[in-house]
């Protein structure tokens, strides 16, 4: 396995005119052996990230440095950065078995070589080793359950012995008590192979469980990146505070919750367009430390704030707990009255 | 215990190859069209080896005859019987249709496939081509294509396929993309396969069904061009003869003796419609795949309720719903199968209830069925089933739809197509009142703004013109619940409502959710797999397991004190902040056992550490205790087994499992039994 490095990595969609910039200047690096965990909301880009790494996207700018050498995609062969999607019921062909399916992404030159029973030995091994039953590389997709489903799109990925392995929301589409599972899973074959990998959530719980380390993406942007325990412990980017809250926890109720209404309503606040991202700082309009609730914080609304801080956080004003409401926020809570008001 | 587990492959059957098209012929006109398809082209292969040489005879003494018994359609005016000249012209009419068939299906697939082989560029030039060819009727490039082509029968050939080439091209195009979209087809990119086995290997297996049967179909209406150009003289030329040429002769003679044109006439109308027929009757076919087993009656009181039960003074004011022993029930393959099984729950108002359970356990059937939403395919039965006072069992539909569309509030896990994508926001939120409330225009359309101010949606006036598609996921479930706001909902059930949505949406939405039960004393029910959602939100939680509810609870007590495995499994299944990240998470062994084979006593009992011998074999009925909580499970009152998956958070796995770590997970979400797992 070997090392898996974004530097400056740019990726636009559409035209000059109507497109827009999905990922904005990203770097990141996934280190030999560890798996990072990357997480945001739908919308921050961090699809079009992975994407991105395994060559299903274009760049618009920036590089992917594979082991310190720029990752070339080769069309016809195997590829060196292998995907697992997050729907297992769209990412397996329902019209092939999945000893077929496996099979297929193991690459071609061995496979020539090797005879038929070599390679169905070898499916039988990797569907081993992510715990299925190797004699049920016969059966289709429609006969397993998401989890199980999951299970063959990770071989899948693994037959093609892959140096880097980006996992896309991988548990979000299954059950709660499927997830459990593939997470243990994916321990498991970091622990025994030393699997690097991109582990995409926006669940920080399934995060934690995984990742070394986390990389928390807003709007295109890395808004923070550190340890997974620093981070979790001591999160620089009010982003990051917010998600860690919004973590669903059986034995706090929602009524137990601060209930602040100016930081409520910056809670409740839209995501921004990705069509037109807010100036200075792209978190100011949602932020609970920012111009919206406190006076005297127009910088947010001005100036990028670089990534030189402690966890590279993308604040002005990192680590900061959220304060109390001033002025400023108190007209917000009237315009909110006004709002719920039946 | 093994004999109870179900093995999956019996329950999920493998897709179908051929079964579909055979079974095709099991439907009334499927097998019409199937007999008469076959009549047809069994003639085309026999008639000319038996007939031709008398269909050739030429009879000088019997030129230009009507019908007759000897000549069935008359003779042409060389004494030529008709009759056998039309059946020996089957093969040419029949095989020339097939071939220029052949021709547009290959040009076609050529052309439509092209974009997944070809660059960029290439493909979009190739679709604007075909864009403009569809643009022409058929006809008119058939007749310019037999002009270039020359006249005769390969020109008409290749004219007719040319001509229904762009058609079927578009329809591939439009169908690859389709595919070509999915992610398999990326993953298979990923794994490095190239582009002509992507082809063969992913797209065009899953786009032939529909592409057969409309070839099918294509193949029909290529023998009425085909008969046409002879008919216009464009056609089969010299010796040889086909239906549309005889058709063209004998039409001089139409008033003199009209079997002459008639005849040919009725063989290409038969033999078209043989072709569309069975195209047609494959595609109906094809489209109803997974449906499942013809329809029972609908909702039927069970015959043992009691009817006094259903008088609407009796019941207390708060209760909002009332549901008791509510019964769901499938007419399978194999006899009648119970999804829901003797559910029971009351809801008072501003009560919020939840209901969890992992897929497949009920819980979405249990309210569809309480809204009156399921299938008509699926029975609903119930001793008592009262909404508001009023029984849902009796009484007319209309007034039902009348009641639950003003009380009744309903939220979506998919808030993108519980939409109408074509209509604006505000527009459909002020349908609701408009039908219900009894407003008009102006006035709904102002409650609709209100009501999406107040489930917090900013500038709701300009957001009220947008349609769907322009609201953020988050946004469209808050204006589905300002949907359900329209009217003054007593009851507001949201299944599965924030399962699509990111963690800091969800949470917007759960408040939302929350203060709107505070605000209006509306009482909610909350469905969904995730234990903590629902502990979050709601007051008491009802948990299901295989269509039964097998423990009811407060939600403050559902982290510390279940009494049921399975909802301490559910509990300790879902990784929080808190869990140990160095130990195995926990996981339930086993899965959900299919309604149709559920196993003798506890349906849990296969995947519990608790079982034991009575467990596998009676069922735990569902006790309540001195302050109402229930819990269906012989094992309630037992201590949790130390080290068992299910204990609390503490001491989650016993030191051991790390090393049996693979084991477990491949039991997993694999049937619990070893003999289960292998189909």
């Amino acid at each position: 396995m070997t090392e898996l490095r974004f530097e400056d990595v740019t990726v636009r969609y559409g035209n000059r005119r109507s497109g827009f910039t999905a990922v904005d200047g990203v770097h990141l690096t996934v280190p030999a052996g560890e798996i990072v965990g990357l997480v945001g909301e739908s919308g921050s880009g961090k699809s079009t990230l992975a994407r991105a790494a395994v060559g299903l996207l274009p760049l618009h700018g920036g590089r992917i440095l594979l082991g310190g050498k720029p990752l070339r995609q080769r069309t016809g062969g195997t590829r060196p950065v292998q995907m697992v999607f997050q729907d297992p019921y769209a990412s397996l062909d329902p019209r092939m078995t999945i000893g077929a399916s496996v099979a297929e992404t193991m690459p071609r030159r061995r496979a020539g070589g090797t005879r038929r029973i070599d390679r169905r030995q070898e499916v039988s091994a990797l569907l081993e080793r992510v715990g299925l039953a190797p004699d049920r590389a016969a059966i289709y997709p429609a006969q397993l359950s998401g989890g199980q489903r999951q299970r063959v799109a990770i071989a899948r990925a693994l037959a093609a012995g892959p140096e880097v392995i980006v996992a896309d929301e991988i548990t979000s589409a299954l059950d709660v008590s499927v997830q459990g599972t593939v997470l243990n899973l994916v321990r498991d074959l970091q622990r025994d192979l030393g699997t690097s990998m991109l582990f995409i959530s926006h669940n920080l719980a399934a995060v934690r469980y995984v990742a070394s380390s986390i990389a928390v993406m807003y709007l295109g942007r890395i808004v923070e990146h550190g340890p997974t325990e620093q981070v979790l412990a001591d999160p620089q980017h009010p982003y990051t505070r917010d998600l860690l809250a919004a973590v669903p926890d059986a034995r706090h109720t929602l009524a137990d919750e601060e209930d602040e209404p100016t930081v409520r309503a910056a809670h409740d606040a839209e995501p921004a367009d990705p069509h037109h991202p807010p100036t200075g700082c792209r978190y100011h309009p949602r932020c609970p430390v920012g111009p919206l609730i406190l006076t005297g914080r127009d910088v947010c609304r001005t100036t990028d704030p670089g990534r030189q801080r402690p966890h590279h956080a993308a604040c002005h004003f990192p680590g900061e707990p959220v304060a109390l409401p001033t002025p400023a926020g108190a007209s917000l809570r009237t315009h909110e009255q006004g709002d719920t008001a039946p | 215990m093994a004999m109870n587990t179900p093995a999956p492959a019996r329950t999920r059957p493998a897709p179908r190859r051929g079964g579909g098209w055979l079974a095709v012929l099991r439907t009334p006109v499927g097998a019409a069209a199937g007999l008469l398809l076959g009549a047809v082209l069994v003639l085309a292969v026999i008639a000319p080896p038996l007939w031709h040489d008398q269909a050739a005879t030429i009879n000088t003494g019997d030129l230009l005859k009507g019908a007759s018994s000897a000549h069935w359609a008359g003779t042409d005016n060389l004494g030529r019987d008709l009759f056998l000249r039309v059946l020996v012209a089957t093969r040419l009419s029949v095989g020339l249709a097939l071939l220029a068939m052949l021709v547009a299906v290959v040009a076609g697939l050529l052309l439509g496939t092209a974009a997944v082989v070809v660059g960029r560029r290439a493909a979009r030039l190739i679709a604007a081509v075909v864009d403009i060819a569809v643009a022409f009727p058929g006809l008119l490039l058939a007749l310019f294509f037999a002009v270039i082509f020359g006249v005769g029968t390969t020109g008409a050939v290749l004219a007719i396929g040319c001509a229904t080439a762009p058609g079927f091209a578009r329809l591939t195009q439009t169908l690859v993309a389709g595919v070509v979209a999915r992610d398999y087809v990326a993953a298979a990119r990923i794994a490095g396969v190239g582009r002509i086995r992507l082809l063969t290997r992913h797209v065009l297996p899953n786009i032939a069904e529909p592409l057969v049967v409309n070839a099918t179909i294509g193949a029909g209406s290529a023998l009425l061009s085909f008969a046409a150009l002879s008919f216009l003289g464009l056609g089969v030329q010299g010796a040889s003869y086909d239906w549309g040429r005889l058709l063209g002769e004998g039409l001089d003679g139409i008033y003199v003796h009209p079997a002459a044109a008639l005849a040919p006439g009725v063989a290409v109308i038969v033999a078209g419609l043989a072709f569309n027929l069975f195209g047609e009757a494959v595609a109906k076919r094809i489209g109803l795949t997974g449906t499942g087993q013809p329809p029972s009656r609908g909702r039927a009181a069970r015959p043992g309720a009691a009817p006094t039960a259903r008088t609407s003074a009796e019941a207390s004011t708060d209760v909002v719903l009332d549901v008791r022993d509510l019964t769901v029930t499938v007419t399978g393959p194999d006899g009648p199968v119970r999804p829901v099984r003797g559910v029971g729950f009351r809801l008072l108002r501003g009560e919020a209830v939840g209901i969890v359970g992992e897929s497949g356990s009920g819980k979405s059937m249990t309210v569809l069925a309480v809204a009156g939403l399921l299938d008509e395919r699926l029975q609903v039965d119930a001793d008592r089933l009262t909404f508001l006072g009023t029984d849902l069992l009796s009484g007319s539909p209309r007034d039902h739809a009348r009641l639950l569309g003003s009380s009744f509030a309903m939220v979506f896990q998919d808030p993108m197509t519980s939409f109408n994508p074509a209509l604006r926001v505000g527009s459909q939120l002020a349908e609701v009142s408009r039908r219900h409330g009894g407003l008009n225009r102006r006035d709904a359309a102002a409650r609709a703004v209100d009501r999406l101010r107040a489930v917090r949606i900013p500038a709701a006036e300009r957001r009220a013109y947008q349609y769907p598609h322009e609201f953020s996921g988050g946004m469209r479930q808050r204006a589905m619940i300002g949907m359900g706001m329209m009217g003054s909902p007593a009851l507001i059930v949201a299944d599965e409502p924030t399962t699509a949505l990111d963690v800091t949406v969800q949470r917007q939405v759960l408040r939302l959710i929350d203060s709107v039960r505070r605000s209006a004393a509306v009482a909610t029910l909350l469905i969904s797999h995730d234990v903590t959602v629902v502990g979050q939100v709601c007051d008491r939680v009802l948990v299901m397991y295989a269509g039964r509810i097998v423990e009811e609870l407060p939600a403050s007590e559902l982290a510390t004190k279940a009494r049921h495995p399975y909802t301490r499994a559910l509990v300790a299944a879902v990784p929080d902040m808190r869990s140990d990240p160095h130990r195995p998470l926990p996981v339930i062994p086993g899965r959900l056992p299919d309604p149709s084979e559920l196993p003798v006593g506890c349906a849990f009992a296969p995947r519990c550490s608790l079982a034991d011998d009575r467990c596998h074999r009676h069922e735990p009925p569902l006790e309540t205790d001195a302050d109402g909580r229930r819990v269906a499970c012989w094992q309630a009152d037992a201590e949790p087994r130390r080290g068992s998956d299910f204990d609390s958070r503490a001491d989650v796995t016993p030191p051991s499992a790390h090393k049996t770590d693979a084991r477990t997970h491949s039991a997993a979400d694999a049937p619990a039994a070893p003999t289960g797992e292998r189909p």
